[in-house]
């Protein structure tokens, strides 16, 4: 096919070549940025949490008043709960994975470096493992008598009794990896508030943090501490997945029977909170999404109304190269090729301008690089919408009889 | 003359009608996606309190021990410490200042059960006519109730709706964590947004506006609050007043560039005397306005400046799209000019009736985009965001609409009726 013929015939609509093409380059441009910010959202919706996911039921509580015994009455509802029927493992935590709110600490490896060498979340609570799931891979895990009341370390923290406060830490593998690559970790101390040293006593695989995913998603330490209800802490229960709903009735029941002076805040299922963790992000991507599409359809539209202009315009002249002997198939192709030429033109321009948008949106939102496999998947899609949507106008344009060219207008 | 254009452009655009309805389709979905991003971004980009922005400063400095402190290369912590937070509220050095903290509360009757929860503010009295907050009954406490530690409150319109049928509920009480409070005042509604006093300290950046506000001092006694930020150091973090913690916010009235100086060298000099004394390590300060502060903050979220770019990228599409279709479109009547032109039109009366069709074009556009936007705002408010309640399309967005619209198809009219006004008569004529 001489394409010679056709770029003569585009040069003589310049303008709206031109305008065609630049849409066409916006559109390319937009799309692979789009696309590339969809597939991030996507990426941090699907974050391993390295949990029992599906078997975790939680309750938040709020108390009206103080309560002196608090760590007797904990005692008490965590009993209760465990008599639930279902109910294979039970636990009070501070804050849950993917919770939203976490406490935080600076690790560092030696106390007397300048900077901290990290920064990992933390988490408080008996029986940490076996409720939420978090499968020990080298080590073990804490012994009973290593477990101190949060309250004692408080009061410890004042007087500077140094026996209340644990020695002992796990680590995920994340963290690790992160302060001594290619070692055993076991052993090995690092340094809390510079001032306690921690011990490795094993490590998990994985615990993802409950927020901050973005500086190191299985940042976690846990810690040898016994905790008592207070604000914004959390019952976990561990049950059968299809249990879950009842299990949590019942624990809802137990709980008030046993002190009806205090308020449920918020429970629900694990899977639950994971999917109101990212609702921004998934709420994010649909809109992206669905600019995407509307913006395909809009350039689909553009190509289709042009392509028919410019068929009907050229009736007489497709009528006389019929009438010379080009067959159905040779115009046909010949409107195919121009829209394939426009459309390439259009993403040649489009690569150029999606790299300027991705250069603007790393300056401005720290985001990461366009990668280049994005740009040939853009390219593919947008010459199939060319040639779907110049297909119709084409096909009129085939099915022109040769006798129009005898015809005046 | 007019008349005859319209009547021109209507019959013009009813004869391609299902390319005239694709121009003023995507014309409108443009708009509309642009306006909907638009009032969303103006709302949360807003100033939360007009006219005094540049007024309202709020002091930082830096208690932070030396680890890893290079000096000039840190900014000091949004929050205070309350020993520093007391020391500098009792100076007294600006018109105004106020110390202002955030808790989740249980509001009831005193004789309540089931509490009404909602955000609460610890503050002193300075608070109400620094924010300039509007009382429907009463007004806020004084400073001898700080230092008397009296349990006041002051109560949002909706709780007072709420609990006492919108009554002047001043003098009656409500029960707070077991605690009874002395209602003194009822604010009107009262939501700046952002709500920049507590964005940072809870993390509600917008809202419907907070429940309660008591004396910062009342409330630690009764056990209110007081939950710790950034710490530092090892000290109990169980006693607010003693925890070496940053977790209260300072602000601070100064009404002329002489004040602002003054202050700022007040703080350098307590951050000085603070050094002397072995109690800090670090010497940054910072002292910026309420402007300064939102944009450092970045208290408008970060998706929301992103959808307001991918929505004017969108119309720009749109609209050249639009253009293009209407450039083809006359481009294929040389004919009809010609005849016209023949027949004594002349340029400027063929360009008349091409940006009439054009506008025409814009103000059908105007009028969808119009409902797409309001279908665009409809689904905001169905957002899983803190913002989602407040985005409603505002009568000047309304008007924006229409401008948009209009300049958008008469820019896409533009080249078209240049470019068909320039049509020579004989040659199209001929032609045909």
């Amino acid at each position: 096919m001489d394409i010679k013929p056709i770029l003569a015939t585009l040069g003589r609509h310049k303008f709206t070549v031109f305008l065609l093409i630049a849409q066409i380059a916006l559109t390319c441009a937009i799309v692979c940025n789009a696309i590339f910010l969809i597939s991030q959202r996507l990426e941090r919706m699907a974050i391993p949490s390295y949990i029992a996911e599906h078997e975790l039921v939680y309750l938040q509580l709020a108390f009206i008043g103080a309560r002196p015994d608090a760590m007797a009455r904990t005692e008490a509802d965590l009993a209760g709960l465990r008599e639930v029927q279902g109910v294979k493992s039970a636990m009070i935590i501070d804050h849950l994975p993917m919770s939203g709110s976490s406490s935080n600490s600076s690790l560092w490896l030696d106390p007397a470096q300048q900077m901290e060498t990290m920064d990992a979340t933390q988490y408080f609570g008996e029986n940490l493992l076996s409720t939420l799931g978090v499968q020990l891979e080298a080590g073990r895990a804490f012994n009973p008598e290593e477990y101190r009341d949060l309250d004692k370390i408080d009061k410890a923290l004042q007087t500077g009794d140094m026996k209340e406060i644990p020695t002992s830490v796990l680590i995920t593998r994340a963290v690790a990896d992160r302060l001594w690559p290619g070692q055993n970790p076991l052993g090995k101390q690092v340094y809390i508030g510079r001032n306690f040293a921690l011990t490795v006593v094993g490590v998990v695989k994985g615990l993802v943090r409950p927020n901050l995913l973005e500086r190191g998603a299985q940042y976690s330490l846990i810690h040898p501490v016994r905790l008592s209800m207070s604000a914004g802490s959390y019952y976990v229960l561990r049950c059968d997945p299809k249990d879950r709903e009842r299990v949590l009735k019942a624990a809802l029941a137990k709980l008030n029977a046993l002190d009806p002076n205090r308020i449920v805040l918020d429970s629900g299922t694990w899977d639950q909170m994971r999917y109101n963790f990212f609702r921004n992000d998934r709420a994010m991507a649909g809109i992206l999404m669905g600019v995407c599409l509307a913006l395909l359809v809009v350039t689909a539209l553009g190509i289709v109304g042009l392509a028919s202009f410019w068929v009907s315009q050229r009736n007489r002249s497709i009528g006389v190269r019929r009438a010379l002997g080009a067959t159905r198939g040779h115009i046909l192709t010949y409107f195919q090729t121009e829209n394939f030429l426009l459309t390439t033109f259009g993403i040649v321009l489009g690569m150029v301008l999606a790299y300027g948008i991705n250069l603007f949106l790393i300056v401005h939102y720290e985001l990461p690089r366009l990668p280049l496999t994005y740009l040939p998947v853009g390219a593919m899609l947008l010459w199939c919408l060319g040639q779907a949507a110049v297909l119709g106008p084409a096909l009129r344009a085939a099915a022109v009889p040769p006798v129009v060219a005898t015809r005046s207008v | 003359m007019f008349g005859y254009y319209l009547d021109l452009a209507v019959r013009s655009l009813k004869h391609n009608k299902v390319l005239t309805l694709l121009m003023v389709l995507t014309l409108a979905l443009g708009i509309g996606a642009s306006i909907t991003t638009l009032t969303v971004a103006t709302l949360l980009s807003g100033n939360p309190l007009p006219g005094k922005s540049g007024r309202l400063f709020h002091p930082q400095i830096d208690p932070f021990p030396q680890d890893g402190y290079v000096s000039g290369q840190t900014q000091p912590p949004f929050t205070l410490t309350y020993r520093d937070a007391m020391n500098l509220l009792q100076l007294h050095r600006a018109d105004r200042q106020a110390l202002v903290s955030a808790a989740t509360v249980g509001v009831t009757k005193s004789d309540g059960v089931e509490p009404i929860w909602g955000n609460g503010v610890l503050t002193t009295a300075d608070f109400f006519p620094m924010f300039d907050s509007p009382f429907q009954f009463g007004a806020g406490w004084n400073v001898g109730d700080d230092a008397a530690h009296q349990r006041v409150v002051v109560i949002a319109g909706y709780i007072n709706d709420q609990l006492f049928g919108g009554a002047d509920s001043v003098g009656r009480s409500v029960r707070i964590h077991g605690h009874d409070f002395r209602i003194v005042g009822v604010l009107k509604h009262w939501a700046p947004q952002p709500r920049f006093y507590g964005a940072e300290l809870d993390g509600h950046t917008f809202g419907d506006g907070d429940a309660v506000f008591m004396p910062l001092e009342a409330a630690l006694d009764a056990g209110i609050g007081g939950m710790p930020g950034q710490c530092f150091g090892t000290g109990d973090q169980r006693d607010p007043r003693a925890m070496p913690c940053t977790w209260l916010g300072f602000w601070v009235e100064l009404d002329s560039a002489e004040a602002v100086a003054h202050y700022r060298n007040l703080l350098d000099g307590y951050v000085r005397d603070q050094i002397k004394q072995g109690q800090f390590y670090r010497s940054d300060t910072a002292l910026p306005d309420l402007t300064q502060l939102m944009h450092r903050e970045e208290l408008v979220p970060h998706s929301v400046k992103l959808k307001a770019g991918l929505a004017f990228g969108f119309l720009l599409v749109c609209v050249v799209n639009t253009v293009g279709l209407l450039l083809a479109k006359c481009l294929r009547r040389s004919q009809e000019i010609g005849v016209r032109r023949a027949l004594g039109a002349t340029r400027g009366h063929i360009f008349a009736q091409f940006m009439m069709e054009a506008a025409l074009i814009g103000v059908a556009g105007g009028v969808l985009g119009l409902l797409f936007a309001e279908l665009g705002l409809w689904g905001t408010r169905h957002q899983p965001a803190e913002y989602a309640s407040l985005a409603r399309l505002d009568p000047k967005m309304f008007l924006l609409t229409f401008v948009v619209a209009l300049a958008a198809s008469l820019l896409a009219g533009l080249l078209p009726s240049w470019r068909a006004s320039g049509v020579a008569p004989a040659s199209q004529i001929k032609a045909g």
